[in-house]
């Protein structure tokens, strides 16, 4: 179990290591969530107590392509230095690979959505009725569930043409009762609601995909 | 009366979709279809 | 086999014609709704047909991955692309038979027509991917793919109908009990079109498997003598 995990932490410390010495991915996904943040609030203008009705699907509908930004460039630096094929024919098992890129994506994300969110909740003057840490809850949970099918469907889009276009288009359907849970649940907390089914929902999306995702990795990756 | 009008059109939309389909399956055949006369003819190139 | 494709497609045209005169003609009238509920009989049956379709996708899918049989690829592409045309029914009939009876087009948490649309999306995406991947790799993307899209299946259904107990929605119609002489014609139309889209996935798993054969012959062609290829 050693050798995995180790090959998991490695990836994904490099990976850091190289996003912290370069700022690259991360200095334009910044400056694009803030451009989000501003062209909606130009767009909807709402009263605080209106805001509290669209804010959940505004601020996901922001994270989700935030997302799909980070999550383009997600296997760039793997393709342009022929990293792929070496760990296609290295022992090293491919769902290391994977939960490396997963958790990387992840971290990335998070750090846009909470750079993103205090400017909602200025723009919007925002205050949740509901208990915070349900939607911190949420925010993880929603955030796992894009970024684990979007790390596997990166992978499968390398092998197409118009690559950066084919991602959202295979990650968005799958991703459609996630997105729902996602934005209903977080209405409902800003509203002083109980949203404990979409957060059981939302759980176990997590729990299957992640399997699943796994399971066929590997299958993918060698695919041809 | 003009209820009349929409199980029309939902019966005719049907039909329409149908057969759009088999026409591009049947006109892919066709093309297909000479795609092999081609073929087996020797020396010419498609 | 090449005899019982026009007969299957003689009897086929026949049981059709039948059952549109027993939606038109013989199922008796509605009461609340009137003529327009005969959409019914062509609407369920397309739905009922797709999801068929969708779900031998998944089995030819999950065979692909576990057996790599070049067959069961097809019989994936055939059941998604037929289950999309039958899917485009169902999502064009409903609308039509939505604006008489409610006033509106389109209700977002109608369970049944907005799972239906998340479906067409995924199966959509899916045949999007099989065309724009190259050809080696393409069967077992799009079989993962169509593993991954099934499996979005229950909770597409579930999240859906928690959204319509908060946001209540007229019920589409066929809620509750069924009148036995409307279940008769249902299933009459649904017997008819289940055998149409056999005939289809039939005429589409042909053409298929021709187009491979031609495409193979190409491939050994090029191969094989280079200098009088064009390219």
């Amino acid at each position: 179990m050693t050798a995995p995990t180790g090959i998991t932490r490695a990836t994904l410390l490099k990976d850091l290591r190289l996003e912290w010495r370069s700022k690259d991915a991360i200095n334009s996904m910044l400056f694009f969530s803030l451009l989000v943040v501003v062209v909606f609030s130009f767009s909807f203008d709402p009263t605080a107590e209106e805001s509290r009705q669209i804010a959940g699907g505004l601020i996901w509908v922001a994270f989700l392509f935030a997302a799909v930004v980070a999550l383009n460039q997600t296997w760039a630096r793997e393709i342009r230095n022929q990293v792929l094929d070496a760990y296609r024919v290295s022992p090293a098992p491919a769902n290391s690979l994977f939960v490396a890129k997963t958790v990387g994506n992840f971290i990335f994300v998070s750090v846009l959505e909470a750079l993103m969110t205090p400017l909602f909740i200025a723009f919007y003057h925002l205050r949740t009725l509901g208990p915070v840490w349900q939607l911190l809850l949420i925010a993880v949970l929603g955030t796992w569930a894009l970024v684990v099918n979007g790390t596997f469907f990166a992978a499968i889009s390398l092998r197409t043409r118009s690559r950066e276009i084919m991602l959202p288009l295979l990650l968005f359907p799958i991703s459609i009762p996630a997105i729902l849970a996602m934005v209903q649940s977080t209405t409902a907390i800003l509203n002083g609601e109980g949203a404990h089914f979409y957060i059981v929902l939302l759980a176990t999306y997590d729990l299957v995909f992640t399997t699943v995702c796994l399971l066929l990795f590997e299958t993918i990756l060698n695919a041809e | 009366m003009s209820n009349n009008g929409y199980l029309f059109a939902a019966y005719a939309a049907t039909w329409i979709i149908h057969i759009v389909y088999l026409g591009t399956i049947v006109s892919r055949y066709s093309r297909l279809k000479r795609e092999i006369e081609d073929l087996k003819k020797p020396g010419v190139r498609s | 086999m090449k005899t019982v494709f026009p007969i299957l497609g003689v009897l086929t045209a026949i049981l059709l014609s039948y059952a549109l005169y027993e939606a038109l003609v013989a199922a008796p009238t509605e009461q609340t709704m009137g003529d327009v509920q005969r959409i019914f009989y062509y609407h369920v049956p397309s739905a009922w047909t797709a999801f068929i379709l969708f779900f031998v996708n998944f089995g030819a899918s999950v065979f692909y991955l576990t057996k790599r049989r070049p067959a069961a690829d097809i019989v994936a592409l055939v059941s998604a692309e037929v289950g999309v045309v039958f899917c485009t029914v169902v999502l064009v009939t409903g609308p039509i038979w939505a604006r008489p009876v409610w006033g509106i087009w389109w209700a977002p948490g109608d369970i049944r027509l907005t799972s239906t649309l998340v479906l067409w999306l995924i199966y959509v995406s899916y045949l999007v991917l099989r065309r724009f991947s190259s050809s080696g790799q393409t069967p077992t993307l799009a079989a993962a793919l169509a593993v991954l899209g099934a499996l979005c299946v229950p909770f597409v259904y579930f999240s859906i109908w928690f959204f319509r107990t908060q946001h209540p929605q007229p019920v589409m119609g066929g809620g509750g009990s069924i009148d036995p002489r409307m279940l008769h014609v249902l299933l009459i139309n649904w017997l008819a079109f289940s055998c149409f889209a056999f005939l289809v996935c039939w005429s589409r798993y042909r053409l298929e498997r021709l187009q491979r054969e031609v495409d193979q012959a190409h491939a050994l062609e090029s191969l094989l003598e280079p200098r009088r290829s064009a390219r």
